[in-house]
C-alpha cells in the first residue's frame, strides 16, 4: 500500500505545467485533489513516472457565477467549494443536489470537480450530472485550446476524450431556461458510497406546461454516462400538469422506459436485475420531482 | 540508485518543521515515522476509512491521500495538538465522558474532523453529526456514543461561550 516512485514538478503557472505534459505524455500525470489518483497509485493500479502537481497554480482556482447563472468551474474548485455556493445553489441546483452524493467531507475537501471529471469513474455522479446539464469542457494544451461538449467527452470507463498533452482547465454551464426543472437521486450502501445506482433528470416545459426538452441520465448503468433517448421520448410533449395522478403515471412510463432502455454491468453489491430495478424507481421519484420544480418555474406567457 | 529527495518546510502543530522527502513519501508515514507523531493513525491507506484525517490549513483531510512533498508551505495539525494527558481538549474530555471510544484506533481522525465541524457547526442536531461522521468508520463503538459525546462537546463549547 505504498505508491511507486516518481518525480514530482510543481509549477506556478498554467503554461508551465501544459509544458510539462506536453513533454512527458501518457507518462505523466497531473495531481489535482488527489482523492482518486493516489488511492490508485497505493495500490499500485497506476505508476506515472512524473506528477505534475496542479495547486500551485492560482488560476486554475475560480468559480464564477454570472447574474444571468453561467457558472464557470475552475480546475482547482474542490467539492466542497461548490456544495456550500449559494449561486450553485440557485442557479445550478442539479449540481448542488448531486455533489452532497460525492465521498466524504473529508474526500470533499480536497477533490476536484475537473480532477472528478478527467478520472471518469462510471459510476460516478458528476459526469452524469454534466451530461444532464449539457456542460461544455475546455480542454487547453500547449497547441491551443477546445471546448468539448460533456456527451462527447466521457468515453469509457477511466477514459475521455483528453489527449494525452490536455488540461481540463474548465467546465461551463449555461444557465437554466425558465421552466426547467432539475432532481438526483440515487442509492448508496452508506452516504458518501459511490452509488450503486443514480439518475440526473433536467425536464424544460413551456409556458403552456407542454415538455420540450428532458434528460435523463444514469450513473452506474454501464461504462459512462447513460442518456436514454426512450425515456427521455415519453416525457417529450406530454404535459406534466398539476394533477398527482397523471404525473405519477406520466413518471413511472418514463422510469419503465429508462429501465428498458439499459443494461447494466451488475456489481458486488447490487447485481444487474437490481440495478435496473433501482433505476426504474429512482427515474420515476425523480422525474415526477423534476417535473414539480418546473412547474414553479414556468416561463411567463408572451402575448 | 537513491531516490531523489525534495526540501520541504511545514508547520505542524504550530512549530516549523524542515524535512528532506522522497516524493512518494505519504503524509501519513511522514507524520508517524518521520515526525514520531503516531497518534494519527492509518488504517486503509486509500481514504475511506479517516483514521488518518488531519488538519490541512484548518481543513480536515486524508493525510494518506497526500504526500508530504505537497505540504510545503502549508500548515498541519494533528491529534497532538488537542490537549495533553492532564489538560484534554473539550471534544477528548466529552469523549472520555461519554464513552466515545472503545480501542481508540478511529479516535484521533474523528476527533480532528470534529474539531474543525464544531467550529463552523456550533450547535448542529444529530442528523447533523451523523453526517458529519460518514467519513470516518468505527469497528468498535456502534457510533451512539461518538455522537453523543459530539453533542455534548458542542453543549459544553457554547455554554462556555
Ligand atoms: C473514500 C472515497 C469515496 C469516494 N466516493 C466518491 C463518490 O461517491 N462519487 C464520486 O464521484 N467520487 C468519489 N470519490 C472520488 C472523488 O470524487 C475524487 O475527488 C475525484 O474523483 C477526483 O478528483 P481529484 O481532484 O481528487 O483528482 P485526482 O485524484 O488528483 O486525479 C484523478 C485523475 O484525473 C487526472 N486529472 C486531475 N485533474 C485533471 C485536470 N484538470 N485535467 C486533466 N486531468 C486531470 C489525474 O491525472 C488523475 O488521472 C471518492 C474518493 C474517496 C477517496
Ligand atoms: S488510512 Fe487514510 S483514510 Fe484510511
Ligand atoms: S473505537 Fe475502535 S475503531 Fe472506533
Amino acid at each position: 500500500m505504498k505508491p511507486p516512485a516518481f518525480d514530482y514538478e510543481a509549477p506556478r503557472s498554467l503554461a508551465e505545467a501544459l509544458a510539462l505534459k506536453a513533454r512527458h505524455g501518457e507518462e505523466a500525470r497531473f495531481l489535482a485533489g488527489g482523492q482518486s489518483l493516489v488511492p490508485a497509485m497505493n495500490f499500485r493500479l497506476v505508476r506515472p513516472a512524473v506528477l505534475i502537481d496542479l495547486n500551485g497554480i492560482a488560476e486554475l482556482g475560480d468559480l464564477a457565477c454570472t447574474a444571468a447563472g453561467r457558472l464557470q468551474i475552475g480546475a482547482l474548485v474542490r467539492h466542497a467549494r461548490v456544495e456550500g455556493d449559494a449561486q450553485v445553489a440557485q442557479h445550478q441546483p442539479l449540481l448542488a443536489e448531486a455533489i452532497r452524493e460525492v465521498a466524504h467531507p473529508q474526500v470533499r475537501n480536497r477533490g476536484t470537480v475537473c480532477g472528478n471529471l478527467a478520472h471518469a469513474d462510471p459510476a460516478s455522479e458528476l459526469p452524469a450530472v454534466m451530461v444532464a446539464l449539457r456542460a461544455q469542457m475546455r480542454a487547453v494544451s500547449v497547441r491551443g485550446e477546445r471546448s468539448i461538449a460533456a456527451a462527447d467527452f466521457f468515453q469509457g470507463t477511466y477514459s475521455t476524450a483528453l489527449e494525452s498533452d490536455e488540461l481540463l482547465a474548465q467546465v461551463l454551464l449555461e444557465p437554466m431556461p425558465a421552466g426547467t426543472g432539475t432532481a438526483f437521486l440515487e442509492l448508496a450502501r452508506r452516504p458518501g458510497d459511490y452509488a450503486m445506482m443514480g439518475v440526473a433528470v433536467v425536464v424544460r416545459v413551456d409556458a403552456s406546461g407542454a415538455c420540450t426538452d428532458a434528460r435523463v441520465v444514469c450513473c452506474g448503468a454501464g461504462d459512462r454516462p447513460l442518456a436514454s433517448a426512450a425515456s427521455a421520448a415519453v416525457l417529450l410533449g406530454a404535459r406534466p400538469g398539476s394533477d398527482p395522478a397523471a404525473l405519477e403515471a406520466l413518471s413511472e412510463a418514463a422510469g419503465a422506459a429508462l429501465a428498458t432502455s439499459i443494461d447494466p454491468p451488475g456489481t458486488v453489491h447490487a447485481s444487474a436485475d437490481y440495478q435496473r430495478h433501482l433505476a426504474q424507481v429512482l427515474a420515476a421519484r425523480a422525474i415526477a420531482t423534476a417535473c414539480a420544480r418546473a412547474a414553479t418555474h414556468l416561463p411567463s406567457r408572451s402575448h | 540508485m537513491a531516490e531523489r529527495q525534495y526540501p520541504i518546510r511545514l508547520t505542524v502543530n504550530g512549530t516549523e518543521r524542515e524535512a528532506q522527502v522522497e516524493a512518494r513519501l505519504l503524509l501519513s508515514d511522514f507524520i508517524r515515522h518521520r515526525l514520531g507523531l503516531t497518534g494519527t493513525h492509518v488504517g486503509c491507506e486509500h481514504g475511506v476509512c479517516g483514521a488518518c484525517t488531519i488538519l490541512h490549513d484548518g481543513v480536515p483531510a486524508r493525510a494518506c491521500l497526500l504526500f508530504a512533498v505537497q505540504t510545503h508551505g502549508h500548515s498541519i495539525e494533528t491529534v497532538e495538538s488537542l490537549g495533553t494527558p492532564e489538560h484534554l481538549h473539550p471534544l477528548q474530555e466529552a469523549f472520555r465522558a461519554c464513552h466515545g471510544l472503545q480501542c481508540g484506533y478511529c479516535t484521533p481522525g474523528i476527533l480532528m474532523t470534529m474539531k474543525a465541524f464544531l467550529e463552523q457547526h456550533p450547535d448542529p442536531d444529530e442528523a447533523a453529526i451523523r453526517k458529519a461522521l460518514s467519513g470516518n468508520l468505527c469497528r468498535c463503538t456502534g457510533y451512539q456514543n461518538i455522537v453523543a459525546a459530539v453533542a455534548r462537546a458542542a453543549a459544553v463549547a457554547r455554554e462556555g461561550a
